[in-house]
């Protein structure tokens, strides 16, 4: 029954690229969607090739490509290199963005409470249950905290964020990683739920004691007062684009099979600790070699002309160098009856 | 007239042509049985298809899927029990404050208010089913969330000592507007122009020589609503409350946005939760695994089963209403 709905859906989307053969199809994360839009939007001006880009979500990405209804599919998450390998897919990554824990703390300001990675995951695992407790009290000299109840907010809905904090604080606590894990959702131990990135703020900023999480750009735009992270060095760097682009820049990507690379917990004294990149999946051995290259053409245009919109809407750029290193896997990892789709011309 | 003799049985005599009459008759007949066959077929299409989807988590968790209340994504271990009695409190909060409103609506328009604004009253009540159930999550989330917590739930938690232990053990929660009883409140709301348009429509069925005749015997205002009127329509109201809870029972965006999206139990009024529905609007889009995909298409075949009981419970209570 599944299955001839997939391939009803896959006839109906035959039919529409038909109409338009020249428009790119994606479908996938809603993390980047605010700048991949903008990107098409000036690449159709510049080029006439449109792209239509369904933001399900990560999940819906993963299969729609799978199901070979879109041309990419795009994944706040990395697959694995086994599960690329199974589905005959390769990923690599567009535009980087950084988490950041953000409180309501009466008396409190921006940047002045200092937290480690361990300290985030006993607060979020229901642990640490005052502010005042003496584990927070000795890493913040000088701060005055109150002795509030904490209550923690965290996503509702499964998100690329969700993933990337709860990664890193298994990554900090053992007893975080066997007890709760690291996925778009988990079983959270405590707190409650808001839906996106509005519904966290919106309980954070009307509950006096409490700490969530949102995406960078979130916390930026509406000046929310966030929590320093210990990064690997020891240092406390501030959530700012220039600390976000310093984790892409550390990270190893050559070394990562499959392109898969959490920006978690880079070295550097200035790279913010919970930091992520999101994702494009396409088929290694692309069936409509045309629909392949124009997949490419658009990204290696983005990643030539699309920093500053990227910037602009708070994304932080991949450094140039793992740019290059991107383009180079392009003529090597997805090819059709053999060739490149992409010669970088 | 002998053609048509057979015909005279059961219908009246026509005037156009036997033929075409016949011809006419039989396509009406086949287009509502058609439409009527689509819909059954289309119903079972879905009930298919949600079992076929939820089958492996069914499977995986046989009957303690329904009453075991983990939910846990990273484990690959579901239980559908803490959504399934979300679901059934909230709708059913809900459908005890939105009742006493439709009905007290619903009873002024067609009884006492005045002719010339009983329209636009109407059509105003009618209207607030139009806003899109997002506005209402938004509205609860900004606006009566912060509300509720600093009005209701502050001064309640405060004076949590000198409440008896029931009443502060119902009132336990975190003090800030994204709880059970809140999202009931919005869903209330929502169903309620549902519930009082057709409340009206039914009040307006009651012939007038009813209401007439009761006050001509010298009854108050009161008893000719409670004793006459409310009685009247009394079988036709059981599909009002039918209604109001089908919609209460799956509403998603607004309730995902004030409920607080805690898996497990609500242990109290002011306690977060989560609904079938929500759980599922909250987890689909981003749903890799297959188990995972499996367990919220299972919550859905949950769902569609729990509305069905509730409407058949609805027509056996109608039913045994006749007699």
């Amino acid at each position: 029954m599944f299955k001839t709905f997939v391939a009803a859906a896959g006839v109906a989307g035959l039919l529409a690229s038909a109409a338009s053969a020249a428009d790119i199809s994606g479908a996938g994360a809603t993390f980047p969607a605010p700048v991949y839009a903008k990107w098409a939007e000036t690449y159709k001006a510049t080029t006439g090739t449109g792209l239509n880009y369904q933001a399900i979500g990560s999940g819906g990405g993963i299969k729609q490509i799978k199901a070979k209804t879109v041309d990419f599919g795009a994944s706040d998450k990395p697959l694995k290199p086994e599960d690329l390998n199974a589905a005959g897919l390769y990923q690599f990554p567009t535009v980087v963005g950084g988490v950041v824990p953000v409180v309501n703390i009466p008396g409190i300001a921006a940047g002045q409470i200092k937290l480690t990675g361990p300290m985030l995951a006993a607060i979020f695992y229901g642990q640490i249950k005052t502010w005042n407790d003496p584990v927070i009290t000795k890493a913040n000299p000088g701060v005055k905290l109150p002795a509030m109840p904490i209550t923690v907010v965290h996503r509702s809905d499964g998100s690329g964020t969700s993933f990337l904090f709860t990664s890193y604080l298994s990554m900090k606590s053992p007893a975080w990683a066997s007890k709760v894990g690291a996925s778009d959702s988990v079983n959270w131990p405590t707190g409650l739920g808001g839906k996106g990135n509005d519904g966290v703020s919106a309980f954070v900023k009307q509950t006096p004691g409490s700490i969530g999480y949102v995406e960078y750009a979130y916390a930026k735009q509406n000046k929310m007062a966030y929590v320093l992270v210990q990064n690997k060095n020891g240092k406390y760097p501030a959530p700012t684009a220039q600390d976000f682009a310093a984790a892409a820049a550390g990270a190893k990507w050559a070394q990562a099979p499959g392109n898969y690379l959490l920006l978690l917990d880079q070295p550097g004294a200035n790279s913010w600790p919970i930091v992520g990149a999101t994702f494009i999946l396409v088929y290694k051995n692309q069936e409509n070699p045309a629909a392949g290259e124009q997949v490419l053409k658009f990204f290696d245009w983005a990643y030539k002309a699309g920093d500053g919109a990227a910037a602009q809407l708070d994304y932080v750029p991949l450094p140039l160098a793992v740019k290059n290193l991107i383009r180079k896997q392009w003529t090597t990892n997805v090819t059709a009856g053999g060739k490149p789709v992409y010669t970088g011309k | 007239m002998t053609a048509t003799m057979m015909d005279s049985d059961s219908a009246p005599p026509r005037e156009t042509a036997p033929g075409q009459s016949e011809l006419s008759e039989t396509i009406f007949r086949g287009l509502c049985f058609g439409a009527a066959t689509l819909l059954l077929a289309a119903l079972a299409g879905v009930v298919i298809s949600l079992a076929i989807g939820g089958w492996p988590a069914f499977r995986q968790f046989g009957f303690g899927f329904f009453t075991s209340s983990a939910w846990d994504p990273v484990q690959e271990n579901y239980g559908a029990a803490g959504p399934i009695v979300g679901t059934i409190v909230t709708s059913i909060l809900a459908l005890i404050i939105a009742l006493p409103l439709a009905t007290g609506v619903s009873v002024f328009l067609v009884e006492f208010c005045p002719r010339s604004i009983a329209k636009p009253v109407a059509v105003a009540v009618e209207l607030l089913a139009g806003i899109p159930s997002i506005v209402y999550g938004m509205w609860g989330l900004f606006v009566l969330a912060p509300w509720f917590a600093t009005h209701v739930q502050m001064p309640l938690m405060m004076d949590a000592a000198n409440l008896p232990d029931w009443l502060s053990a119902l009132v336990a929660g975190i003090p800030n507007g994204a709880n059970i009883f809140t999202a009931s409140l919005i869903l209330a709301i929502m169903i309620l122009p549902y519930m009082s348009a057709v409340f009206r429509e039914l009040l307006l069925t009651i012939p007038a020589q009813v209401r007439e005749a009761a006050y001509g015997l010298g009854s108050t205002n009161f008893e000719v609503v409670s004793k006459v009127m409310i009685p009247y329509v009394r079988r036709g109201a059981v599909g009002v409350v039918m209604l109001g809870l089908g919609r209460a029972l799956g509403e998603t965006m607004a309730v995902t946005f004030i409920i607080g999206n805690s898996h497990g139990f609500p242990h109290s009024l002011f306690d977060s939760g989560s609904t079938i529905a929500s759980t599922i609007a909250n987890e689909f889009a981003e749903a890799t695994s297959d188990m995972h995909t499996a367990a919220l298409i299972a919550l859905g075949l949950v769902l569609f089963i729990l509305t069905f009981a509730v409407l058949a419970v609805a027509r056996l209570l109608l039913a045994s209403e006749k007699h």
